[in-house]
């Protein structure tokens, strides 16, 4: 990716932040004044995810081998540069040692990203984080909830983070071969993880009476707990069924 | 960069849910033969206070419960049958239905909560025996017991070789008259909060019609 288009992509991401807003650090409750847009978009995504991934009835819905497996590892080996830029702009140097670390290991010992060394032998399961998870602890609000095409569901501030990750790509300076190469393999490496959840994925996509609302409240409650670090729970979120069971 | 549809659901922290369903059921029973227990019978439910160690004795032992019923090797309707006794064992089945229900459950009547209640029981034990299949075979550590509001969360950390380990939360109550969890909270989703979303959605479906509910949901899962 050419320096010029990288800008002008972070030019869209910034101009995008004034959607969100800096405050409530916590957000609760689900906020989708969109909803109708991201109906149309869920069933696109879910007509895309029919035709290209969905089990033939009869068929395990997870495919789950070593070859599978190689193919999300390698996927997942050449995300870890980004999520090393993002741990260190959140001012957390622990995880980006560590998938620093299981980069070298992975990318060497484990040739190339298709063997996971550092996660079996070493202990060392990759640390997630992104471009969204820098803006929350930068203090950026959530913004409103967004089902994005293909990328799936998403918040104003999250949708930023994806295009300001692509955008910041470590991978970026790669020319040529080499980069169509980084990209084929991130991508086939996201197929591979749509067959290796394959059950979950699917039972929340073609068994929910609601698969929209399903996949809205999933994401949010998971990115939630997930952007709130350990020390917090979801307590706040939480009703006592007993005080009133049919509230 | 795909992945459409459904999101990192399964990716963050590769936490994904494993809705083991168990529960340890035990202590009460000890309790309930002593003279306590005679005289608590006498008054209306909410009778001892539970503790921290109660709370946690229901949760090891319906741990224990869902590994025996996954190394007993059974798989398909045999094991969900299995997860379905643990359920009941184990959980408050009762007042989960009614609160995935909602305020729909003041109009059903008596019967028809007991047939949804029933139905929701078999729903349970299907669906989440199938959609966590992957998680099979975690192994849980209690971590914590601590009270919240009027009931009990036990934390645990679930493993599973060549993953981020992941956190399962159990909230017991004793309000039924004995220790029961009725919530199960994996990697922040809420298992009640879901389901009160998917019983509407099928209510919905149904026009609002409870024993067309009652009927989606003894099919569905």
């Amino acid at each position: 990716m050419g320096v010029g288009r990288r800008v002008a992509l972070t030019v869209v991401a910034v101009a995008g932040l004034a959607g969100c807003g800096v405050q409530d650090p916590q957000p609760t409750g689900i906020h989708d004044p969109y909803e109708g847009v991201n109906r149309g978009v869920h069933a696109f995504n879910k007509g895309f995810d029919t035709v290209v991934f969905k089990a033939p009835p009869g068929k395990p819905r997870t495919i789950d081998n070593a070859f599978v497996r190689s193919v999300s590892n390698a996927g997942s080996n050449l995300g870890l540069p980004g999520k090393v830029v993002n741990s260190i702009l959140q001012g957390r140097p622990a995880p980006a040692m560590m998938n620093t670390f299981r980069f070298l290991v992975n990318t060497t010992v484990g040739i190339g990203g298709l063997f996971d060394p550092a996660g079996t032998a070493m202990n060392l399961p990759e640390q997630d984080t992104d471009f969204g998870e820098t803006l929350a602890v930068w203090g950026v609000h959530e913004g409103d909830y967004v089902e994005l095409p293909l990328f799936g569901p998403s918040t104003a501030r999250d949708a930023v983070g994806r295009v300001v990750d692509i955008a910041m790509n470590p991978l970026g300076g790669l020319q040529g071969t080499a980069a169509t190469a980084a990209t084929a393999t991130r991508i086939a490496g996201k197929a591979a993880d749509r067959k290796i959840h394959g059950d979950v994925i699917e039972s929340v996509l073609y068994d929910s009476a609601d698969s929209y609302s399903q996949s809205r409240l999933m994401y949010l409650q998971n990115r939630r707990y997930h952007l709130a670090g350990q020390e917090t729970k979801n307590d706040a979120n939480t009703w006592d069924p007993y005080t009133d069971p049919a509230q | 960069m795909p992945i459409p549809g459904i999101p990192t659901l399964t990716r963050r922290s590769d936490a994904g849910l494993s809705l083991g369903l168990g529960r340890g059921l035990t202590r009460r029973g000890v309790i309930g033969l002593g003279l306590a227990g005679a005289a608590a019978l006498a008054i209306p439910a909410p009778s001892f206070a539970m503790t921290d160690d109660d709370a946690r004795a229901l949760i090891d032992k319906a741990i224990a419960d869902v590994n025996g019923a996954i190394e007993s090797g059974k798989t398909g309707p045999a094991l969900y049958a299995v997860f379905e006794q643990i359920f009941t064992k184990y959980a408050d089945v009762p007042t989960i239905a009614r609160s995935a229900l909602g305020t729909a459950s003041r109009q059903a009547t008596p019967a028809q909560m007991n047939q949804f209640t029933t139905a929701f029981r078999g729903y349970v034990a299907r669906k989440y025996g199938s959609r966590f299949r992957e998680f099979i075979g975690a192994k849980f550590e209690v971590q914590d017991a601590e009270p919240v509001k009027s009931f009990y969360e036990v934390t645990t950390t679930a493993f599973l070789r060549g993953r981020n380990p992941f956190n399962v939360v159990w909230q017991v109550s004793d309000k039924s008259g004995r220790p029961l969890f009725f919530n199960i909270i994996i990697e922040g989703v809420n298992m009640l909060a879901a389901e009160r979303t998917e019983i509407g959605a099928m209510l919905d479906q149904q026009q609002g019609d409870i024993d067309g509910l009652i009927r989606s949901v003894q099919a569905a899962g």
